[in-house]
């Protein structure tokens, strides 16, 4: 990636993360609900209207609608997003704290879904339309159709109430508090990664390259793992990218089910608290976190894959 | 008729989920009929009761037939779900076509909306949106609906783009069609085929993700029998009562199998690599 390039991307980002922020800033001021109001709600006090429109004016909810969003932004460069209504603490205080649940149940979940999904997409493709693969295809197939929240509620009914393997309820993030929501996790991300592993490595096969280290007589195995499983892997960089980026967002559903102290629990609680600051602090994160792996990808493709770099150097 | 036939013993597989689609549809329209209580009927006394002969799937916290709930809930989803796949794919077919002919300015504005909604996982802002905008089914739909569209702009505009420089295309122009003519009969027919497999193998997705929000409480709303909004409401009876959390759940399942398997073969059969 040339420097001009790498200029411009950046440039898009922050042009999509400005896009962002202002398309739920203006959703945030044209809803219907009065975060004020929810604010005192949630002490258990409802002061007079002189009161509410006093902390209205603290707030700065009374100036005109481009000015609040300009106070935002310069909260923003300042460094600590501005600060929560319901917690009355810096936005990114709030959302720091989060953050490393959150890192280790994505990092978690992603290595149980590899461990799974490499060996079992490569078995189909190996066997393809034998028994395993109509076994692997079938499970993946009910794998896509079932709800994540509704086999971390089965996952929690059988393992932690029935067998009493993990506490149903435990406080902190540790292994044992990780373990159900990572493997819920994993379980809907496999299905689609096995079907990628599958698609792939079959392609991989019909290359010419592996017909002719067949015809000299290489073995089997050493042709899969030698050669077609690294060629295969390449392309599943960006789906990797792209699946860590939203696991980094938090994933509410199974976060709220396991009451996981993560990003995205922290999010449905901001939400439900009408705290704009923390929902616009806490979606600004996401897209940053999002678009700052996607260009990760692109960086690792330039680095692994030459042909890719010299055709970006012929075009631009 | 005669054609039909030969038709649906040519593609057995469709046949056989379009069937299987259309009992669902047929449980939905017929719901009433079939459902041996009324879903909204709170009969205390008979609250939290295990499943038995006169409560098929046992009844809820406030005494409601599970089943008749179920049943009802099939409504809901499927005519949220339909709608919403219904929306999105008019919509964003028009964006796309319109991006694609005409290129310049109405292409730049386009496609940097659809770039900053891929940019963004969707589930997300699916959530923010229903969230702030107040929760409701129909709220959850509209969210749903902002995230989802660019799917089917980006896939109508590519298809736009290889078509609109074809021979065919140039003559139409050429003998004084308009562009209106040009848009409606020569770009759209063959878009539409692609895009109506997009959006069969979309309902599914569509289902799980309305579910999601109702189970977070940002979707249907109580008391309206909803699968996602039932599952939540069973979470808290999940020691004495596994059923609340059981059916529905499988409810959802059965429905998305059966329309992803349809999306599939609608897929198998029109896709041209495949004749």
């Amino acid at each position: 990636m040339s420097k001009k390039q790498l200029i411009r991307r950046l440039f898009q980002i922050l042009i999509v993360l400005v896009g962002i922020s202002f398309f739920t800033f203006c959703l945030t001021y044209l809803a219907p609900g009065d975060p004020v109001r929810s604010m005192y709600a949630a002490t258990g006090t409802m002061p007079s209207e002189e009161v509410l429109e006093q902390t209205r004016e603290e707030l700065g909810l009374n100036e005109p609608m481009l000015v609040q969003y300009w106070n935002w932004l310069s909260d923003c460069l300042h460094g600590d997003f501005g600060t929560s209504y319901s917690q009355h603490k810096p936005v990114a205080e709030l959302l720091l704290d989060r953050l490393f649940p959150t890192v280790r149940l994505a990092l978690l979940s992603l290595a149980l879904m590899l461990a799974v999904s490499l060996p079992a997409g490569v078995a189909a493709a190996v066997w393809k339309n034998k028994p395993v693969d109509y076994l692997i295809r079938g499970i993946t197939f009910l794998g896509v159709s079932m709800p994540n929240f509704w086999v971390g509620l089965l996952l929690l009914y059988v393992v932690a109430m029935q067998l009493k393997l993990v506490p149903v309820l435990s406080i902190g993030t540790g292994f044992e508090k990780m373990i159900l929501p990572a493997v819920t996790l994993a379980f809907a991300m496999s299905s689609r990664y096995i079907r990628q592993v599958r698609a792939a490595v079959l392609e991989e096969l019909n290359q010419d390259y592996v017909t002719g280290a067949r015809a000299r007589g290489m073995k089997e195995r050493v042709i899969l793992w030698r050669h077609v499983f690294p060629n295969a892997l390449f392309p599943l960089i960006t789906l990797l990218g792209l699946s860590l980026g939203s696991l980094l967002g938090g994933t509410a559903v199974v976060e709220v089910i396991f009451s996981y102290p993560g990003l995205g629990n922290l999010a449905v609680s901001a939400i439900t608290a009408m705290d704009y600051p923390l929902i616009q602090g806490y979606v600004l994160w996401v897209a940053l976190i999002y678009m700052a792996l996607n260009l990760a990808v692109d960086f690792c493709y330039n680095f692994a894959d030459p042909r890719i770099r010299e055709k970006r150097q012929v075009e631009g | 008729m005669k054609q039909a036939g030969v038709f649906l013993k040519k593609n057995k597989s469709f046949a056989v989920f379009a069937a299987l689609a259309l009992a669902i549809v047929a449980v939905a329209v017929f719901a009433p009929w079939i459902a041996p209580y009324d879903p909204y009927e709170a009969v205390m006394t008979d609250a939290v009761q295990a499943p038995s002969a006169a409560h098929w799937f046992g009844t809820d916290k406030l005494g409601r037939d599970l089943f008749s709930r179920v049943i009802f809930g099939t409504r809901t989803s499927l005519a949220a779900a339909l709608f919403l796949v219904a929306v999105i794919s008019v919509f964003g077919t028009m964006a796309g076509v319109a991006a694609g002919y005409f290129g310049g300015m109405v292409d730049s504005v386009i496609m940097r909306i659809s770039d900053m909604m891929i940019a963004f996982p969707g589930m997300v802002l699916a959530i923010a949106v229903a969230g702030i905008m107040g929760a409701g089914i129909v709220n959850g739909v509209i969210a749903i609906a902002i995230v989802s569209w660019t799917k089917y702009a980006r896939l109508a505009r590519s298809l736009v783009l290889k078509m609109k420089n074809r021979d065919f295309v140039a003559a139409a122009r050429l003998t004084g069609s308009t562009t209106w003519h040009i848009l409606w009969r020569y770009m759209l027919p063959n878009v539409i085929p692609t895009l109506i497999v997009t959006g069969a193998t979309d309902i599914g997705t569509m289902i799980l993700e309305l579910a999601g929000l109702s189970f977070l409480g940002f979707g249907a709303q109580p008391p309206v029998p909803e699968w996602g909004l039932m599952l939540n409401e069973g979470r808290a009876y999940m020691q004495t009562a596994p059923w609340l959390m059981l059916f529905p759940g499988l409810a959802i399942v059965l429905v998305v199998v059966v329309f992803n398997l349809l999306g599939d073969s609608l897929r198998d059969m029109l896709d041209p690599r495949n004749e």
